[in-house]
């Protein structure tokens, strides 16, 4: 489908400010709220917009450690990469599983409550998950920019 | 920090989800009135359980065909190198997400950009010239899931 300058605007808006009203977000974007309301539909219908979900505090609920692990996987195994994902998606601690083309395979996303319920996760859940040749961790400190802008 | 009782725990699995429902259908889906859904939906809020809401598109139809992920060390360190970085590397449009994070790299990095030729012009022009920048390790993004969490 073809995105001109209007549907950029719509996004650049909506990336502001995902929860604003229709109305504002055709006034801010400089176009009437029917072309508005058609364009965001248009978009959804195309699977450009594909939705929006909450994004959970995960500290505010207790969840104070999040760590991100790098594994590179025994590829010699000829299934590790889909016996290694669906077994990580029984960890419940796993926020976000990423595969890549690089250095590292697959990357999990992990929170724990506290260091002692990291070691715990990561001893008795993430250790023992299929195929995992090597794995480092890097444990975040802090989100200094996050991703509510895109270049579009 | 709030407690959650059942009831919460799902009203948060489901705007994880979608976002954009209303209290009346989430609490029709989860047997509660609509002003009490919109009780603990508010309630939810206000203990800062939800931070936001994330727009979830599809990037290649916007033209950002490749996603990347950069490990990055500083070559020198220090209060205000660190300050320097984070100012800089915030500003790039291409740059989505920076986390500080302690491990193997100093900083980790989300960049997307509408193909590889692009992210090299990103890479060499705006990464590589930041201050204080070291060695940069890419990983190049295959495939992504997100995870409900420990919300069970």
């Amino acid at each position: 489908m073809q995105i001109d300058d209007t549907d950029r605007r719509l996004i650049r808006q909506l990336l502001a400010d995902p929860a604003q009203t229709t109305a504002a977000l055709s006034a801010r974007a400089g176009v009437t709220e029917a072309t508005a309301a058609r364009r965001l539909a248009r978009l959804r219908a195309r699977g450009v917009l594909k939705g929006q979900e909450a994004v959970i505090d995960w500290p505010a609920l207790g969840w104070a450690v999040e760590v991100s692990l790098r594994v590179t996987l025994d590829k010699t195994a000829p299934r590790a990469f889909d016996e290694f994902i669906d077994a990580a998606r029984e960890v419940p601690e796993v926020l976000e599983i990423q595969t890549f083309l690089g250095r590292v395979d697959v990357r999990l996303n992990v929170i724990a409550r506290d260091m002692a319920h990291y070691q715990q996760v990561y001893r008795g859940r993430i250790l023992t998950l299929p195929h995992i040749a090597d794995i480092e961790a890097l444990m975040h400190v802090a989100e200094i920019k996050t991703g509510e802008r895109l270049p579009v | 920090m709030i407690a959650l009782d059942a009831t919460d725990r799902a009203l948060l699995r489901a705007l994880a989800r979608d976002a954009t429902q209303g209290a009346g259908a989430l609490g029709r889906a989860l047997g509660l009135s609509q002003p009490a859904a919109w009780r603990r939906i508010r309630r939810l809020h206000e203990a800062g359980a939800i931070k936001g809401r994330r727009v979830v598109l599809d990037l290649p139809a916007l033209g950002l065909g490749v996603t990347v992920f950069l490990g990055i060390s500083l070559a020198t360190k220090g209060r205000v190198s660190l300050d320097d970085f984070e100012r800089a590397v915030s500003a790039i449009p291409e740059v989505q997400t920076v986390q500080h994070v302690l491990g193997l790299y100093d900083y980790r990095l989300r960049v997307v950009a509408r193909d590889l030729p692009d992210f090299e012009r990103v890479l060499r022009r705006r990464i590589m010239t930041l201050p204080g920048v070291g060695q940069v390790d890419a990983n190049v993004l295959l495939s992504e899931e997100r995870r409900p969490g420990p919300l069970g």
